[in-house]
């Protein structure tokens, strides 16, 4: 399946489409679903959000693990951390945080 | 079952070997681990304590399964913020498998309490960590700010 590092496309190309986004904000939620927990709170079919979840999965956005019978999805924010590391400089953290911060407030949490 | 846990994996351009020697070795984690030292015997039992460098204990725990260069169990508590030491032992561990020219780590951590305070903590300090080693172990050098101890803690 994946036999090479990190692939910057593959992790652009699985954030490109509102259904994995939306499916990694339920993670960020409520980390360790299963595919049936995730698909309960869902208007997709199971096989669209089992498309989805594998184009994460491929990008190493999501990774999963067995709880017994129960496969569990985990956000994995590693690749989006490396992408962010590749532009943005160490001083400019402390400000982009702030200014993200403005923003939420401004714009109210639900927005985010 | 763990009440609150995450899992993170990067693929770093490496060999498991040198892998694990960058995870327990002194003169490689201080240069991405914010300028900690691991003490450890790294044999199952041993202590294991992550020292801050003005000396302080920041983490300590025990070596609960050890198995170089595959697999690393280690029981966490964190010393210096009394919220997070009552919470007891987290548990973290580390899977190392070769794919390829590349390793996938697996890093989970774990604690058997619901919104734990460490897990929630460290959960926001690994991508940095692990953002750090891939780039010290790639490229030889460190990225910045993961050598050094943040200031204020």
């Amino acid at each position: 399946m994946w036999t090479m590092s990190a692939d910057v496309d593959r992790v652009f190309k699985a954030l490109a489409a509102p259904e994995r986004r939306l499916l990694l904000d339920r993670l960020r939620a409520e980390n360790g679903q299963t595919l049936t927990q995730l698909c309960a709170r869902m208007e997709m079919t199971r096989q669209a959000v089992t498309k989805h979840l594998r184009v994460l999965e491929a990008a190493t956005l999501v990774v999963t693990r067995w709880r017994g019978r129960e496969k569990l999805h985990y956000l994995n924010p590693v690749p989006i951390h490396e992408i962010s590391e590749r532009w943005i400089g160490k001083y400019e953290r402390g400000r982009l945080a702030a200014l993200a911060d403005l923003k939420k407030k401004l714009e109210g949490e639900g927005n985010g | 079952m763990a009440e609150s846990e995450f899992v993170y994996v990067t693929y770093i351009r490496t060999t498991p070997e040198k892998l694990w020697q960058a995870l327990t070795e002194p003169e490689f984690t201080r240069k991405f681990w914010v300028a900690t030292v691991q003490e450890c015997e790294w044999k199952q039992g041993a202590t294991w304590k992550l020292v801050a460098p003005d000396g302080r204990v920041a983490d300590a725990g025990e070596v609960v399964e050890i198995d170089p260069p595959r697999k690393l169990v280690l029981t966490w508590q964190n010393h210096l913020f009394p919220k997070m030491t009552e919470e007891g032992f987290s548990r973290m561990t580390y899977v190392l498998e070769a794919k390829g020219g590349t390793v996938k780590l697996t890093l989970t951590h774990s604690m058997e309490k619901k919104d734990s305070k460490t897990i929630k903590a460290v959960s926001n300090g690994w991508p940095y960590i692990l953002a750090g080693l891939k780039t010290l172990l790639e490229t030889g050098e460190s990225l910045p700010g993961t050598d050094k101890w943040p200031e204020g803690i």
